[in-house]
């Protein structure tokens, strides 16, 4: 069905950098876990602010610790972020964040407790937080193009209802927003597998293809080297209650929501797209790490099928969940954006399915709260890659 | 059956009359995910990529989400779902069985 649009009827908010961002966050973003309780109680003496607690921070190193900054760094930057304050236990790596927030142009101000105690940051954070929550008030919602948003796609609780409805009505819209110039990222490794051929045969060219196949083949192996494999977890106890039998048919339900458009680029976590299209990105499959590594490339949309029924949030991206399991629509609707288990009774086309849910993309965007937003789900979970020192 | 409760009256799930019992992915595919609680008898499955209909005999219930054989299946032989391997079956497997994780294996790991 053909909707005529008249006038600019998407509206968003874009930020200095040039990205476009569907919130107005002012986050309170701790960078250790002993900055936590500081952060929370800003958000307290500040209300309308966002505190962002998470548990870790402190003696990572390596590659685990370039990952936390990271996905600090980029969930302070995200175009839902109007303005962020930073606390960390020590000066050092509190500034570090700060200023790789502050390249968006975006207000941002770091503040440290060692030498001045929880009170007295609190004091000084929350004076910030204030006024970047006064300022942040004043900017207006701009007209936008959809294909300015990046949206990001996984689903969780899947059963064979997800490959069989709301991944298909995913994958409407990921190829219509694809072909209108916009860009979407997936993910969950290790969940490709039984389908990684088939998504191999779809990176646009051989240099694409060898960084996932190397990145697919990295995860295996490590799994492998624990002395596990996947069968202690894939499918998990939901999915096979959901009839779901093996790991392979868990993942041709889960390609099934990435349209048919090319693999543009292979990602490492955390990593902000750079090539316009659908862009795989290397991730565990847990649902509040992989959105939080949304957040943290850019992500200002999340599509989220489910099949059983998981209740998954984040605090700065919006989640918006459809299922096509009509007994999971039934008793948990309060978390079902969408229902559309109508395509198992062939009430209406996948076509019809996925006008439906951009319309509910644009709505979401334009300002209308997801179930997870208005049931206060806020699961905010950095990717931890080893024990640290 | 593990962990499905079909039991209480409130989470049975029936389609309106004249949808289907069962969908199939793919021409060729060696199940059907029912899409409604299925009891045995003369049963419809509708494959997706041809719209082609089929009557079944279904020799067991089948819940929601759960799938049932096409064919007659080989013991360790290749599942086909989705016009791809899914896994291999752990047993002989009738047509209108019920396939799950009792009967059928990933074939990536054992």
């Amino acid at each position: 069905m053909a909707v005529e649009r008249l006038g600019p009827r998407l509206t968003g908010f874009r930020r200095a950098d040039g990205r476009v961002g569907v919130r107005n966050h002012v986050v309170v973003l701790p960078v250790d876990d002993l900055s936590n309780a500081v952060c929370e109680n800003v958000a307290r003496t500040v209300p309308g602010t966002l505190a962002l607690p998470h548990h870790y921070g402190r003696l990572q190193y390596g590659e685990d610790l370039d990952l936390t900054f990271r996905t600090l760094i980029g969930n302070g930057a995200n175009p839902n972020v109007a303005a962020a304050v930073v606390v960390g236990i020590e000066p050092t790596w509190a500034h570090r964040i700060a200023e790789g927030i502050a390249k968006t142009g975006k207000p941002v101000q770091a503040y440290s407790i060692e030498r001045f105690g929880d009170l007295k940051t609190l004091a000084a954070g929350a004076r910030t937080a204030q006024q970047f929550l006064q300022d942040a008030s004043e900017l207006r919602r701009e007209p936008i193009e959809l294909r300015e948003l990046l949206i990001s796609i996984k689903c969780g609780e899947s059963d064979t209802t997800t490959g069989l409805g709301s991944c298909p009505t995913v994958s409407q819209v990921v190829d219509r927003h694809v072909h209108d110039g916009g860009s979407v990222i997936f993910g969950e490794t290790s969940e490709l597998t039984g389908g990684e051929h088939l998504i191999a045969a779809r990176c646009a060219d051989s240099e694409v293809r060898a960084r996932f196949q190397t990145l697919y083949d990295q995860y295996i192996a490590e799994i492998e080297s624990s002395g596990a494999n996947l069968l202690g977890s894939q499918p998990t106890q939901g999915n096979i209650r959901g009839g779901l039998s093996t790991i392979e048919e868990k993942a041709l339900g889960n390609i099934a929501k990435t349209g048919s458009v090319p693999v543009v680029d292979a990602l490492g976590p955390a990593v902000t797209p750079v090539k316009t299209g659908l862009n795989f990105m290397d991730s565990s499959s847990a649902a509040a790490e992989f959105i939080t590594l949304m957040g943290a490339a850019g992500a200002v949309v999340h599509l989220f099928p489910t099949g059983q029924g998981n209740i998954i949030g984040n605090p700065i991206v919006p989640v918006i969940k459809l299922t096509a399991n009509p007994l999971t629509a039934r008793t948990m609707g309060e978390h079902v954006d969408l229902d559309v288990s109508g395509l198992l009774w062939g009430e209406y086309t996948l076509r019809e399915a996925g006008d439906r849910l951009l319309a509910l993309v644009e709505r979401v965007a334009n300002g209308r709260l997801t179930c997870a937003e208005s049931l206060g789900h806020r699961e905010f979970v950095l990717t931890k890659l080893y024990r640290s020192a | 059956m593990e962990g499905v409760d079909t039991e209480a009256p409130d989470q049975r799930v029936t389609a309106r009359t004249g949808a289907p019992h069962f969908l199939a992915h793919k021409e060729g595919d060696h199940v059907g995910v029912a899409v409604q609680d299925v009891e045995p008898g003369p049963r419809r499955v509708v494959y997706m990529d041809s719209s082609r209909a089929i009557d079944l005999a279904v020799l067991e219930p089948v819940p929601l989400g759960h799938k049932v054989a096409l064919a007659d299946l080989a013991g360790g032989a290749d599942v086909m779902e989705y016009g791809v391997r899914i896994g291999l079956s752990r047993e002989p497997i009738k047509r209108g069985r019920l396939v799950h994780v009792h009967n059928i294996r990933s074939a990536r790991w054992q």
